[in-house]
């Protein structure tokens, strides 16, 4: 579990707070070496374009810091809502629930070996 | 059949913080009307968008929040006023991926998909209205 940071969003976050998350948890990736980054919105009852966006940037940048992101937890409501939005979160990963996250994140460690041998291939 | 307007509050938008505040009393005036969770879930997050807008291109503005009642249908209205520098092209603002400032472009198309009933009125210099609607 050391290699991997767990955040769970519990409040209703105001755009400002959601940008302090984002560099807080940039910074904490790079800070731990953290190969995996779990974050939990099931007590998130909206996800809007400004906390959609957040959490695709966090996806993005823990990728450059080679960690992989799993979002989980996400209500069927605001799934619903957030595809009619306009938003599909291309490149986020994403999981039914915190320990099905877990098991993704594991997986997905094992991946960079055979990365490796692609490169030697080339 | 005539519909009348059950309750109404005005809320202003001036720091972010009133942008929470204006969905969390959206959220609770569209459950009190009856409102399913998805719906509910809809309009919260239309109003996030339109509430933010109104305080990012806006300057600033002020939310009305009306319960309606039309026959036995129950919904729930919601108005958002700037005095901004208004929009100039309103169906190029109304498209997505289309945004005058850093956000994504989806605020004003996705919250017209998000509502049952959309209206925008806004002019150079004129400040912007939105009305969306959410019936039960």
């Amino acid at each position: 579990m050391g290699d991997f940071l767990l955040v769970t969003i519990q409040v209703d976050m105001h755009d400002r707070l959601a940008m302090t998350l984002q560099d807080d948890l940039t910074t904490k990736i790079s800070q731990t070496g953290a190969f995996g980054v779990l974050i939990d919105i099931s007590a998130l009852e909206i996800v809007d374009s400004f906390i959609g966006r957040m959490i695709s940037n966090i996806s993005s940048m823990s990728r450059v810091l080679d960690a992989q992101t799993v979002v989980v937890g996400m209500q069927p409501a605001v799934a619903i809502t957030l595809v009619e939005l306009g938003l599909t979160l291309p490149g986020v990963k994403t999981a039914l629930d915190v320990e099905k996250g877990m098991a993704l994140l594991r997986e997905t460690m094992v991946v960079p070996e055979s990365d490796d041998d692609d490169r030697q291939d080339i | 059949m005539t519909m009348t307007v059950k309750t109404s509050e005005v809320l202003q938008i001036r720091v972010e913080g009133d942008v929470v505040m204006v969905r969390q009393r959206a959220r609770a005036v569209a459950v009190e009307a009856g409102l399913g969770l998805v719906d509910v879930t809809k309009l919260v997050t239309a109003t996030s968008e339109l509430a933010r807008n109104a305080l990012i291109y806006g300057g600033g503005g002020t939310a009305l929040i009306e319960s309606l009642q039309e026959g036995i249908r129950k919904g729930v209205r919601l108005t958002f006023e700037d005095q901004g520098p208004g929009i100039a092209d309103i169906d190029q603002a109304m498209t997505d991926g289309w945004t005058s400032g850093s956000g994504m472009g989806l605020g004003l198309s996705g919250a017209k998909r998000l509502s049952n009933e959309f209206e925008i009125i806004s002019a150079p210099g004129q400040g912007t209205r939105v009305m969306i609607a959410r019936w039960k």
